[in-house]
């Protein structure tokens, strides 16, 4: 109080001006330095862990194998089939594997929310469960179920359905299926979390206007809903693009992703300029892409971003 | 075109709801008239939400009977019952602007686009917003939500119309605002409509008649003046308005204070304890030569005495320590005697002021 008092008398005789603008000002101006400094740590972490590699990821693709400086990594993208086919066959995976977890998944969630609170977090402890096992375990397992002389053909075989094994591993639908297991719950939380915020009375309030069961969830509960299926079509999609482990064990060598060809690029032929290359489209195909899913369903949609 | 809506009568028979075994709704019988604006009233867990609940469908009850204009409704699932329902949150659909939630209604009944688009601007004139039909929801004021809500209920012309506790949300000012225009439509639209609240002056002010509930069955069913001037039961007398009671013996064919015999407006009741109601603004402060006849005098002494501005409350004992309110307005011949704390002073009751009801455990 007292400070304020003598502040008043310092810079009355300014004419026309605001009262004290120079010391709110300056007082804006430490506020501000405090906060930079209060964030300088995490600022300098993210530089040197997140800027500092992508930046060098990016330098090196930028040279040959002889070191000289040049475009032949990216220009390798239009010109060699087999990463175009590759581009393609991540992008299919990707697809097919997020359409299987919205097949699968926007179900299970509407199950969920719909069950009462006990009854759904034992369910949704089943569906977190497969999250404390490592996926490297859980692929395998798949392996052993799917291959030709695995559980499920044997049963087959047995029951007198097929006479000869279904190709399920070591091909498209092995990863489809290992991967679309192993990212389902990506899927499921975000748009489990979305469905619980929806009013029950707006539900209530459709029917009281005359919407029946089916037009009451196609109108209110599914558009609702959107969001958080945005946000985990999103998550999965992504996930998918960079997917490693399942499509490597479970493709049999038949299905090349894009992590598989960095891999290769990197430890088979030490050519870490054209694996950069690989990183950085990756990289930006999948900051396009997010930039796409977030101008296509507006900023306050997808909440991957925003709070809500 | 304009919204014209129905009045029909509604008959509740034998409305039974149990939540496992706890009963919620015993044995409740209710005739809504026609055209009528009836008021469920009581406090949370009386049952009021569950009754209107089953009204709307939304709950199904034990058993029972509902019919409106003569139709069964007890088995009609809620989309097919033609009732509008006002929510206490409103639950207007975020999704969609104000044109389209008040249209979503005509939308479900495949009503023409044209006579649709003439039915929401009717209506949202009707409760003031025209030209907001573009808005999103999210950019409305709570009361502007609020009359979204009522134009959406009342736009299909349902059979009768719920509201749900709808103002409950709303801040003092704009509360008691929207209660005078709901009573206004309703006047102009003669909808028959079941209004629930656990606001008694809220009741008062807007109801026909009111029903108060108590523990799943309905205490009382009058119209406001007399559920105030007459309550039946000391769960009544309690919850609407401000009352004080003063134990009273009925022997002989009069009825005793202690030794004091008070004269009442109305015959004395069976013999036994009996309960006297006193309402603040009853009591008088009386100069020791006035009391007429009919006028109990009760002697008392001074306690608390709160200035409130247009009034003031003056809190007194009775002679065996029982606190009574008493209310008066501020008028210069009232604060020429007003009396000082602790000082002894005597108490006018007129007999027709007196309220006995049965005492209740």
């Amino acid at each position: 109080m007292s400070a304020q008092s003598t502040l008043v008398n310092d810079t009355a005789d300014a004419t026309g001006r605001d009262l004290n603008a120079r010391a709110l000002r300056a007082d804006a101006r430490r506020e501000e330095l405090r906060l930079l400094a209060l964030l300088s740590p995490s600022l300098l972490l993210v530089f040197a862990i997140i800027i500092v590699p992508v930046g060098w990821l990016f330098w090196l693709s930028l040279f040959d194998e002889t070191g000289a400086l040049s475009a032949s990594n990216y220009a390798r993208f239009f010109e060699q089939a087999s990463y175009v086919r590759t581009f393609i066959t991540t992008f299919k995976v990707a697809f097919i594997v997020t359409g299987a977890c919205v097949l699968l998944g926007y179900p299970l969630a509407y199950m969920l929310s719909q069950l009462p609170r006990r009854a759904a977090s034992i369910c949704l402890i089943f569906v977190i469960l497969p999250f404390w096992t490592s996926v490297l375990v859980r692929t395998y397992a798949w392996l052993v179920i799917l291959q030709r002389k695995g559980l499920i053909n044997s049963w087959l075989i047995d029951l007198g359905v097929i006479s000869q094994p279904l190709p399920l591993a070591n091909n498209l639908s092995g990863v489809v299926i290992g991967m679309t297991h192993i990212l389902l719950p990506f899927l499921v939380l975000p748009l489990y979390a979305s469905m619980k915020t929806i009013d029950t009375d707006c539900l209530r309030a459709g029917m009281n206007l005359g919407a029946g069961p089916v037009a009451t969830f196609r109108q209110i509960f599914f558009p609702l809903s959107l969001p958080g299926l945005a946000s985990g079509v999103v998550i999965v999609f992504v996930l998918c693009l960079g997917f490693f482990v399942t499509p490597a064990l479970m493709g049999g060598g038949k299905v090349i992703m894009w992590a598989m060809r960095m891999e290769q690029t990197t430890s088979l032929y030490s050519n870490w300029g054209a694996g950069a290359a690989l990183g950085v489209v990756l990289l930006a195909v999948t900051l396009a892409l997010l930039g796409l899913f977030q101008w296509l369903l507006g900023a306050r949609a997808t909440g991957v971003w925003s709070s809500r | 075109m304009s919204i014209a809506l129905s009045a029909l009568p509604i008959s509740m028979r034998r409305i039974e709801k149990r939540f496992g075994s706890v009963p919620v709704l015993r044995d409740l019988n209710l005739d809504v008239e026609a055209g009528e604006f009836l008021t469920l009233l009581g406090p949370s867990g009386s049952g009021k939400t569950t009754l209107l609940m089953i009204l709307a469908g939304f709950v199904r009850a034990n058993g029972g009977s509902i019919k409106v204009g003569g139709d069964e409704i007890i088995a009609t699932p809620p989309h097919k019952r033609n009732i509008g329902m006002v929510f206490q949150n409103y639950a207007l659909f975020p999704h969609m602007n104000v044109s389209h939630n008040i249209a979503f209604a005509l939308k479900q009944r495949r009503v023409p686009a044209r006579e649709t688009a003439e039915r929401v601007e009717k209506a949202l004139d009707m409760v003031k917003l025209g030209g907001l039909g573009e808005r999103r929801v999210d950019q409305l004021s709570g009361g502007q939500r609020q009359r979204v809500a009522l134009a959406r209920a009342i736009v299909f012309e349902p059979r009768i119309v719920l509201m749900d506790e709808p103002l409950s949300a709303l801040d003092k000012g704009l509360r008691e605002h929207m209660q005078i225009e709901l009573r206004a439509l309703h006047r102009r639209l003669g909808m028959t409509t079941v209004y629930v609240t656990h606001d008694q002056r809220e009741a008062i002010t807007m109801s026909d008649r009111i029903a108060v509930m108590n523990a799943g069955r309905i205490e009382q069913l009058d119209k406001p003046e007399t559920l105030y001037a007459a309550p039946k039961t000391q769960f009544v007398a309690g919850f609407i308005g401000e009352s004080n009671f003063v134990p009273v013996e009925s022997r002989n064919g009069s009825v005793w204070y202690e030794d004091r015999k008070i004269r009442t407006a109305t015959p004395a009741p069976a013999a036994g304890q009996h309960l006297m109601v006193v309402r603040p603004e009853t009591l008088r402060l009386v100069a020791n030569d006035e009391p007429g006849d009919s006028v109990n005098v009760l002697d008392a002494t001074v306690g608390d005495i709160i200035y409130q501005g247009d009034s003031f409350v003056c809190y007194v004992s009775l002679r065996d320590g029982r606190q009574l309110t008493l209310r008066d307005y501020c008028r210069s011949d009232v604060l020429a005697r007003m009396p000082a704390p602790g000082q002894p002073i005597r108490l006018g009751l007129d007999a027709r002021d007196t309220i006995l009801v049965a005492a209740e455990g």
